[in-house]
């Protein structure tokens, strides 16, 4: 009656040891290390990885492994001395091609790393760290389309020559005036046909205007695309703070997450992400040799001399033909003969300017510059003092086929991916919406170290006391619940570290509290066990029925508990929902260890006896 | 065979049914009352505002403290120890045309003037529009497990249970709440997890003794519903205390290794356990009686439709 069939030992067998060991690596201390990833989002290989360990075995810095994942290579050391030192030696090779960071990683094995078993992430009140919480200005970015469209009203209604007295805009809505109805009518159906999906444009009643607003399609396209922008911006800053592993995700329609682990100034992190960043647009001077230039240091009286990331000098005209704010957008795609391509739009005042310059320069070279403004803080004797640092990039250089208007692309780019890096720069680089910082937090690395030692030391004490009570309370079947508590908890790190789930101190405590909750189900079928015995039945029937009519108590109850974690899950936030995905995993890995796995030892312990008469419960 | 809580008999739990349900009424109205006038003491997850926690090398006056950030221009600020003598926690309200990053580094020139080794712990800026949704999420939060939950009793086993389980756990929810704004205990985004977690754990507090009125009815064929009631309490008492036991017991490790940010979601655990026992058993059963639970509620009926043959079949 209490026996498993041999494949079901060994199906349980299977799923601790798988459990065993993705949950080890989180018992491996944390070594230093440094890491560098590729700022262009190139893939490292062995070679890049080759250069790299020579230069460190040069000045005696052998690390004690090294390997590459994707753009991201990281090298171990034994100590922070050597780290450090590392990571100037590092800085050098990567010259601006790869952003270099000291980083923890663990010391798990080489042959459980090569089956993916990582440990999980830590939290940043676990790690120590930066949140920020920023917010789109929303309103901002619609108002930037509003003008450019009332902008673009007066072009087209112009190129068309339909006369209109005036284009205003109050609010969301903008009005142009006509003199008759004729005209209104007529500028109406130019409008829609060249706006269908954009705006809404109507006529105004008992008026010769019309009104236009815009369509819920286009607010939508404006605030994502408003985001999407701002989460590259943020992307590119904080790879230039060197943090390893940082986290820049969308939250909600209008929030951007970033979280900045190791990061111990607040203030600095702050002012990097909220650099401003701008394009300009050159000709390049192509009388004079910018290397030539870059070597002798001498540069021509008109122009200047710029780099590009790869290192390569560029010598400009020190006239800008354009600049970043005039451009309305910029998509990757592909041209007439299918080869990558920008294609960039820009509203109508550039489009004139542009216009004029580049028909005067046509078969010459143009490049693009991204500038970016930094507000650096200092504290000199107790005062802070504010100084502002720029970079300038030249971001791509190209040459122009022929006089460029409102709309034009940049073609001959290497891949698909170059592509979509330039638009994005290029989007960034125009006047993005403003952004504002609604939360805050950080965490010393001190208070980080011993939030973790707290976590821990709670759930260590908590199931030691349990497993004390169990024992003493319930003998064989107490040591075989406890068995079957540590499993649970096992199963439970070994799940969370498979989905490289964050671990915070809210998910500690979740684990603590699943556990605590966990022994209900054996005891549930514990006390039914003594009960069935108490009333006589055989010991092997009594455990037979005592989990049978356990089972349908343990799946209401943790039923129950289920849905409030995930209602949790729904509606909280940031460290309430690390708590909510620990409770509900917490559950599900808590039915299977109470239930099959207690029941395969009480069958291994008590199964093989056919007359038994007394079990130890 | 080890038993702490065996009892030859059914103990009449019913038979106190009144003064069980008066005792409940009456901490109910005092948590009310306390939500009512003392309120809440919100945290910054929820308010908006700045926090900072500092360390100090010696323990600090805390007056001269808190003159010190009066005289920064924050008026509205609260100082207290934090666990330990050396460790200050300042909180700060949204101050108008600054950010919450602008705050905390006023606060801690001003106050470097004075002690120069002060460590920065950490430090949380939360603006007023956050902290007004994550309040209003949690409401609704509330709701939904709660919804969620009577959704599925009812369909598991029959609306008076649904009902009788929801009123007697919100009742815990309610005394949880009315303990802290008793104690103006900090009531953040830690705690209301708790809280919501603890709504979840004592319904299936409930659920386990409803299982057995259950069996009991299919079983128990002769006896009366009260009867019935108050033989599944006492079989499924021992369990109950010694599950609640050992989750108290991780909660009090929570508490007493946990530290500071652990400390008041423990409380509420801790006290949504302990009432969770008293609920589940002295609030929802006496409900069930007053709902009128009757046999015929639990027994599938089978159903005499016209025409049909004595088999059960129709032609």
């Amino acid at each position: 009656m209490n026996r498993y069939p041999l494949w079901k030992y060994l199906l349980i067998g299977a799923i601790l040891l798988i459990g065993v060991i993705y949950a080890i690596p989180n018992f491996f201390p944390a070594v230093p290390a440094v890491q560098i990833s590729s700022k262009l989002d190139e893939t490292i290989d062995a070679t890049t990885l080759q250069r790299f360990e020579q230069a460190l075995q040069a000045k005696g810095l052998t690390p004690t492994a090294s390997s590459t994942k994707g753009s991201q290579a990281t090298f171990r050391f034994e100590n922070t001395d050597q780290q450090l030192q590392a990571l100037e030696v590092v800085k050098e090779i990567a010259g601006t091609q790869y952003s270099s960071a000291l980083n923890l990683v663990s010391s798990t094995p080489a042959w459980l790393r090569a089956l993916n078993a990582n440990p999980m992430y830590l939290g940043l009140d676990l790690r120590g760290g930066v949140h920020f919480l920023m917010e789109v200005d929303m309103k901002a970015a619609l108002d930037k389309n509003l003008t450019r469209y009332e902008d673009e009203f007066r072009d087209v209604l112009r190129n068309k020559k339909i006369q209109y007295q005036g284009v205003a805009r109050e609010g969301d809505v903008i009005t142009v005036k006509f003199e008759d109805a004729a005209l209104r009518d007529a500028g109406l159906k130019t409008l829609r046909t060249e706006y269908p999906t954009q705006l809404l444009l109507e006529p105004v009643a008992d008026t010769t205007n019309l009104k236009a607003t815009m369509t819920p399609l286009e607010l939508q396209t404006i605030k994502k695309n408003a985001l999407q922008q701002n989460i590259t911006t943020l992307r590119k800053r904080v790879n230039e703070l060197g943090v390893a592993e940082p986290v820049i995700q969308q939250q909600g329609a209008e929030r951007i997450v970033v979280q900045l682990a190791g990061i111990q100034d607040p203030n600095q992190a702050r002012d990097i992400l909220g650099a401003t960043a701008t394009l300009e647009f050159k000709l390049v001077d192509e009388d004079n040799d910018a290397l030539q230039a870059q070597q002798t240091k001498r540069v021509p009286l008109n122009s200047q001399l710029y780099y590009e990331r790869n290192g390569n000098p560029r010598l400009l005209k020190r006239q800008v033909m354009l600049t970043g704010e005039y451009i309305v957008d910029a998509n990757a795609g592909f041209d007439e003969s299918n080869r990558p391509a920008v294609h960039i739009t820009l509203d109508s005042k550039g489009a004139n300017r542009f216009a004029k310059v580049t028909g005067e320069n046509v078969k010459r070279l143009m490049s693009v510059v991204f500038i970016e403004t930094k507000v650096e803080r200092k504290e000199v004797n107790g005062k802070v003092e504010l100084k502002s640092n720029t970079t300038q990039e030249v971001i791509n250089v190209a040459t122009i086929q022929s006089q460029l208007g409102k709309n034009f692309q940049i073609t001959g780019l290497a891949s698909t991916k170059e592509a979509t890096n330039l638009a994005l720069l290029l989007r960034a680089g125009a006047l993005a919406a403003p952004l504002y910082i609604v939360e805050e937090r950080t965490i010393g690395p001190s208070m980080g170290a011993e939030n973790i030692a707290k976590g821990l030391n709670s759930n260590i004490w908590g199931f030691i006391a349990v497993v004390i009570f169990m024992i003493i309370y319930y003998r064989v079947f107490g040591v075989i619940s406890s068995i079957a508590l540590a499993v649970n908890g096992f199963l439970l790190f070994a799940i969370l570290s498979m989905l490289q789930a964050t671990l915070t101190l809210p998910g500690l405590a979740a684990i603590a509290l699943t556990l605590g909750m966990a022994i209900d189900a054996n005891v549930l079928i514990n006390e039914r066990i003594r009960e069935e015995l108490r009333n006589g039945a055989p010991p092997q029937m009594a455990i037979n029925t005592g989990y049978e009519r356990a089972w349908g108590t343990i799946i209401d109850s943790n039923l129950t508990t289920l849905i409030a974690g995930i209602a949790l899950f729904l509606l909280g936030a940031g460290p309430v929902r690390g708590f909510a995905v620990v409770l509900c995993l917490g559950i599900l890995t808590s039915i299977f260890s109470a239930v099959v796995v207690s029941r395969a030892m009480v069958n291994l312990v008590y199964g093989s006896k056919p007359r038994l008469t007394h079990v130890s419960i | 065979m080890l038993e702490f809580f065996h009892f030859k008999k059914p103990i009449p739990f019913m038979r106190y049914g009144k003064l069980t349900t008066t005792i409940s009424l009456v901490t109910f109205i005092l948590a009310v009352l306390a939500l009512i006038f003392k309120g809440l003491h919100l945290g910054v997850d929820f308010t908006g505002g700045t926090v900072m926690e500092l360390r100090y090398n010696q323990p600090p006056p805390i007056e001269q403290i808190r003159t010190t950030v009066k005289s920064a221009g924050f008026d509205e600020v609260l100082i207290q120890n934090l666990g330990t003598s050396r460790d200050v926690m300042i909180r700060l309200p949204v101050k108008e045309g600054m950010t919450g990053a602008q705050v905390s580094e006023k606060v801690m020139m001003t106050l470097k003037t004075q002690d120069p080794n002060i460590e920065l712990r950490s430090q949380e800026f939360v603006g007023p529009q956050v902290g007004q949704e994550l309040y209003e999420n949690g409401g609704l939060a509330l709701l939904l497990v709660a919804a969620g939950i009577i959704i599925y009793l009812a369909f598991r086993f029959e609306w008076r249970f649904a009902v009788a389980a929801i009123i007697a756990n919100l009742h815990d929810v309610v005394i949880i709440l009315g303990m802290f704004a008793f104690f103006q205990w900090q009531f953040d985004l830690t705690v209301l997890a708790g809280v919501l977690a603890i709504l979840g754990y004592s319904v299936n507090e409930s659920v386990v003794v409803f299982d057995r009125i259950r069996e009991n009815i299919r079983t128990m064929r002769d006896t009366s519903i009260p009867d019935i009631i108050d033989s599944a309490i006492t079989t499924t008492m021992s369990r109950t205390i010694i599950t609640h036991g050992s989750t108290q017991i991780m909660v009090l490790a929570m508490l007493f290794f946990g530290g500071e940010a652990l400390h008041n979601f423990a409380l509420a655990l801790t006290i949504g356990i302990m009432f969770g026992i008293y609920s589940s058993v002295l609030v929802a059963s006496p409900l069930l009686l007053l709902f009128g639970l009757k046999r015929e509620h639990m027994i599938q009926q089978t159903k005499t439709l016209e025409g049909m043959n004595p088999d059960g079949s129709i032609v």
